[in-house]
């Protein structure tokens, strides 16, 4: 079955000067998910102006769009509505034209005394190894985790996860959730070899796997829990985001439920301890918030973005006044980076999915606002200034080089 | 048997009434999905239940039970239930 909701219009199908064909040759899309459908904005060369396709899937809760690296061209879409079950869109152009999944991710019957669950809607996607065309894994609300190895048309179930009496525990309930339901995210897969993949639950803890997906270990030391609970219960331990070094992937950084972590693999499972960086950050602005970004050539630097932690946890801008805190030093120190946003009386939230960096020389970050706005970091997050206003709540923002 | 379909699933049906068959509210889903594929697992989970904003009619009487039986004249209406906003 094929569906177009909306073909992208973007500034660079216009006839042009050979120049001008150079520099729509090679630019940047964002694509931003939101509670309403998702948007592909599309740059100039320089990253200067920004055209926004129509609205994709309008009316339809986008959780996440990822493009997929290996061609430049297929984007994967998470999608559910208020009323349709959860399903995956595929393009293979980018988002011109969409194709349902043939078999989209969903939990299998029940074979031991575990509680039969369904899935309510599928919350993160992440491109499998290069050398692996057409794996893709996926995560889930409730707690699962799929692969798919076509591309995305259908999308099996990984029983080590799904079906483990001791995962379920970790999972815990739907109570034990984040608002609108607990999530496996943060799927990760080691550049340099293809078996070794990691990934967060809210709540339940960081895993580990070396033989592609076949067995798992928990990676919490060093991980703090809310006050009064015992950190070596996994099922207590909430990391909002997990980012791995793309120069560096023996490097992780954290941004958890209670603070901002970095843990350098030493090979020696005893040895590997998360560091809560987050201490050095400034004490009014605390070290809360959901999305991690790390920098696509130095693995010193990271971004964070705080949110308010304090009594009944408003996650909104510190103070209202939003601002990305960078460090260039793996944590030791951080800078506040606010020049260009809102100085005063904005009470942003940013969700976890919706900071990102982009992998030019001189990187820009990227976020979206639950209030919908797109704004980019220019200079690594140092010069802010708007791209959108005015859409609906932001989940999830991506952003990749296409030709 | 006529089936009613509501505006989220033309996309599916391309129609708003269709025809289909099934001695159960279940097998006419599996008969939906095999004639437009991909509809039934918009409406029923992967546990074989109605998923909860979706409502059925069968000759204007609301059904949550898919294994309620069916005659071939009935009338069946998918519905969306208030959601949303």
């Amino acid at each position: 079955m094929s569906r177009t909701p909306a073909s992208a219009k973007a500034a660079s199908a216009k006839a042009a000067s050979p120049s001008a064909r150079k520099s729509a040759a090679q630019h940047q899309v964002a694509l931003v998910a939101t509670r309403k459908g998702a948007w592909v904005f599309h740059s100039d060369s320089k990253r200067k102006t920004w055209t926004a396709s129509n609205p994709h899937f309008l009316g339809h809760t986008i959780s996440h769009v990822v493009l997929d690296p290996r061609d430049g061209r297929t984007l994967l879409a998470a999608a559910k509505t208020g009323h349709l079950g959860p399903t995956i869109f595929r393009s293979t152009n980018l988002g011109k034209t969409w194709k349902e999944a043939k078999q989209p991710p969903a939990f299998a019957k029940p074979t031991n005394e575990l509680p039969a669950r369904s899935v309510d809607h599928t919350f993160w996607l992440t491109p499998g190894h290069a050398s692996e065309t057409g794996t893709w894994y996926a995560g889930t609300s409730p707690q699962g985790l799929f692969r798919s190895e076509d591309g995305g048309v259908s999308w099996t179930p990984l029983p080590s996860v799904n079906d483990s009496a001791q995962f379920r525990g970790w999972m815990g309930t739907v109570q034990d959730g984040t608002p609108d339901g607990p999530k496996l995210h943060s799927l990760i897969v080691d550049p340099r070899d293809a078996r070794h993949l990691y990934f967060g639950m809210s709540g339940g803890g960081v895993h580990e796997s070396r033989d592609a997906g076949q067995s798992w270990s928990t990676l919490i030391q060093g991980m703090e829990v809310v006050g009064g609970f015992d950190a070596k219960d996994v099922s207590f331990h909430d990391p909002h985001c997990v980012r791995l070094c793309p120069t560096n992937p023996d490097r992780l950084y954290q941004q958890n439920h209670c603070g901002i972590y970095r843990m350098d693999r030493t090979g020696d499972a005893a040895a590997d301890v998360w560091q809560r960086i987050g201490r050095k950050m400034p004490k009014r602005v605390g070290d809360i918030g959901f999305p991690m970004v790390v920098h696509p050539q130095d693995a010193d630097t990271a971004w964070v973005f705080p949110m308010d932690g304090t009594d009944v946890w408003p996650r909104t801008s510190p103070d209202g006044r939003p601002a990305a805190y960078v460090t260039h030093n793996a944590g030791k120190t951080w800078q506040r980076q606010d020049q260009g946003l809102p100085q005063s009386q904005a009470w942003w939230t940013v969700k976890r999915q919706a900071m990102t960096v982009d992998t030019q020389a001189n990187p820009a970050l990227y976020l979206g606002t639950t209030s919908g706005e797109l704004w980019i970091g220019r200079d690594g997050g140092e010069r802010w200034s708007n791209i959108a206003r005015h859409l609906p709540e932001i989940y999830a923002v991506e952003v990749a080089t296409v030709e | 048997m006529n089936v009613l379909v509501p505006g989220a699933l033309r996309s599916y049906t391309g129609a708003g009434e269709v025809q289909a068959e099934g001695a159960t509210l279940d097998q006419l889903f599996t008969d939906l999905d095999r004639r437009y594929p991909g509809l039934r697992f918009r409406v029923v989970d992967e546990q074989g239940l109605l998923r909860a904003n979706m409502r059925l009619f069968v000759n204007g009487l609301g059904v949550r039970d898919l294994q309620h039986a069916l005659q071939p004249d009935d009338f069946v209406a998918v519905v969306l239930a208030l959601s949303g906003g």
